[in-house]
């Protein structure tokens, strides 16, 4: 059984309010799981609390089928519906389900718009920072090395404990909604330092210095060491927090990893020795030439027609510097009138990008710059979408699947240059 | 197994017991349904259905409504656990869990699930319990009998 401090005691018996005891009662129950031994305090939560779509609103009608009731209901999981104060925590809400404005060109509904609004007003009445994106560390979000945090989203969970030195476990809705309200998560897993020690090496032979490249040796990393953690070294060079982004996220897909050491890169890996801090080490995997190409191909196996329709870009969502590059690159021209471009962002990176102009120079080439979601998360593609050309190995890991569409990777000026002619003309260099 | 069979079978001596650490308190009886593929939340199963929708599980379009589900382990989006609830929300959700590597989703999951749920065992269930086996999941106890279906 967890062991409780007397303020957590304090917090079990009602002192703090009802919610708070709801939110104790349900993170002992997920200690006692995990059999986790006590909590860590923490002060920075990303989730998706309270958020649910009318469907599920419904089996909560005889409570109200408000946001009281399913944050008591299911993000608490409690057995009565009690009021919910403003979050303790900082708290932040993570991407959503549709863009604020541009919501009627993603297909959705009138009411399902509705919905979605005073949700997030209810969601800001919380004290709930409206980040609405998957990449919470470009949006006003940034941990430091060895800050405990709850955050849920695979590719910010990696991006927290590899890149930054941050530590979260994948954590889940109702874990993050009752952190917000009791700034305590298990102390199990990534929040131990024998838990980040690396398991397996992987020894990259051929160059990997730009972000296409970071993108498929990380669906590779992922494929070969499924969940554990990597230790990679070699010829892997000019990191930047777009190539660890891309890396991370096609990590976190093709395998569910969830923390990675890059030696001379990532701050808990000054050498290999450290990587692995005395742990037994396991296999070795080598990317290499062939490795590379098998890659490419895997990713690109759910693509046949050439003829593409759609281009998606902002998986994770992009940085300003990776739509200053794509409006560079579009500059000029137009999107085919047979295809379609969408590039998805948080809302503060939005607000950048079009007092830099970009956003206006997307919107005469025929492009949308759209906010907290994405095609995957939306489920939102251009009508009558047949194949769909993206340059995040994420993405065309979900998107094909999801939506029964093909899916084309490449760089970023392959996906541009299929948007502007409506032809896929990517190949491996 | 039918209920009839399930009866029979239940007086008698089970087959095998392997014994766990309980996740997630209780006792139930019912149907195991095993899989070697750890298994995907969001993306990997119907809520509305309770079936395995990940194309190439091998148990693409089975449903675990009301069985024993035995698998490794959970992968994934971080939307795991939410998907399972609203398994628990439209009736479809499984009757018990038994899996081997612990992780923040599978906990979670099974947390709010509120069903029966054990891991670290003294023996592989994966290597034991066949689909179809009869089960008395004991989660307080930290035990599983099972019993091979009547021929």
């Amino acid at each position: 059984m967890v062991k409780l401090t007397g303020r957590e005691e304090a917090m079990l018996a009602g002192e703090e309010g009802a919610a708070v005891q709801k939110a104790m009662e349900l993170l002992i129950r997920y200690a006692d799981a995990l059999g986790a031994e006590d909590f860590v305090e923490t002060n920075n939560v990303a989730g998706v609390p309270g958020s649910a779509p009318p469907w599920i609103k419904q089996y909560y009608a005889a409570d109200g089928g408000d946001y009281r009731a399913v944050f008591s209901r299911f993000d608490l999981d409690a057995d009565e519906v009690v009021d919910i104060p403003r979050m303790n925590a900082f708290s932040c809400h993570l991407q959503g389900g549709m863009d604020p404005m541009l919501w009627r060109e993603q297909g959705m509904s009138e009411a399902a718009f509705d919905n979605f609004r005073s949700d997030e007003q209810q969601v800001a009445e919380h004290g709930i920072q409206l980040l609405k994106t998957c990449t919470p560390y470009l949006a006003g979000n940034v941990p430091v090395m060895g800050e405990h945090c709850a955050w849920m989203e695979s590719s910010a969970v990696i991006f927290c404990n590899s890149v930054i030195g941050g530590r979260t476990n994948c954590e889940g809705r109702e874990s993050t909604s009752a952190a917000m309200l009791a700034r305590r998560i298990p102390n199990w897993g990534f929040h131990r330092d024998e838990y980040r020690k690396g398991q397996h090496s992987v020894n990259v032979a051929v160059p990997v210095d730009d972000v296409f490249e970071w993108g498929m040796l990380g669906y590779f990393v992922g494929g070969e060491v499924q969940d554990t953690i990597p230790v990679i070294e070699g010829a892997i060079a000019a990191p930047s927090l777009i190539r660890h982004k891309h890396f991370g996220a096609a990590a976190a897909s093709s395998g569910g990893v969830e923390m990675y050491h890059m030696v001379g890169i990532t701050p808990e890996a000054p050498g290999v020795e450290a990587a692995f801090g005395g742990a037994r080490r396991g296999e070795t995997f080598r990317y290499d030439a062939a490795a590379r190409r098998r890659t490419y191909e895997t990713l690109n196996s759910v693509g046949q027609c050439e003829d593409v329709d759609y281009v998606m870009l902002g998986c994770p969502h992009y940085s300003i510097e990776q739509i200053a590059h794509a409006a560079s690159l579009i500059e000029g021209r137009k999107v085919h009138s047979n295809s379609a471009l969408w590039i998805f962002t948080s809302r503060s990176v939005k607000a950048l990008a079009d007092a830099n102009g970009h956003t206006e120079t997307l919107r005469k080439a025929g492009a949308l710059l759209m906010t907290d979601t994405c095609s995957a998360i939306s489920q939102a593609v251009p009508e009558g979408t047949r194949v769909a050309a993206l340059d995040s190995a994420k993405q065309v890991h979900y998107l094909p699947a999801m939506m029964g569409i093909e899916g084309w990777y490449g760089t970023t000026a392959d996906c541009i240059d299929a948007a502007c002619s409506g032809k896929w003309r990517g190949r491996l260099a | 197994m039918s209920g009839a069979a399930m009866a029979q079978a239940r007086g008698q001596t089970p087959d095998y017991i392997i014994r766990g650490r309980c996740v997630v308190p209780g006792c139930v009886e019912g149907e195991a349904l095993v899989t070697r593929d750890t298994i995907s939340g969001w993306g990997g199963v119907s809520p509305m259905t309770g079936k395995i929708i990940e194309s190439r599980h091998e148990l693409n379009g089975v449903s675990f409504a009301g069985k024993v589900l035995v698998f490794p382990g959970a992968k994934g989006s971080s939307g795991w656990s939410s998907i399972f609830h609203m398994t628990r929300l439209a009736g479809t959700a499984p009757l018990a869990l038994l899996f081997n590597v612990m992780t923040t989703k599978a906990a979670l999951g099974a947390v709010v699930l509120r069903v029966p749920t054990l891991t670290d065992f003294d023996r592989d269930p994966l290597e034991i319990i066949r689909s179809g086996d009869l089960l008395r999941v004991d989660a307080t106890q930290g035990q599983i009998s099972g019993w091979r279906p009547m021929a």
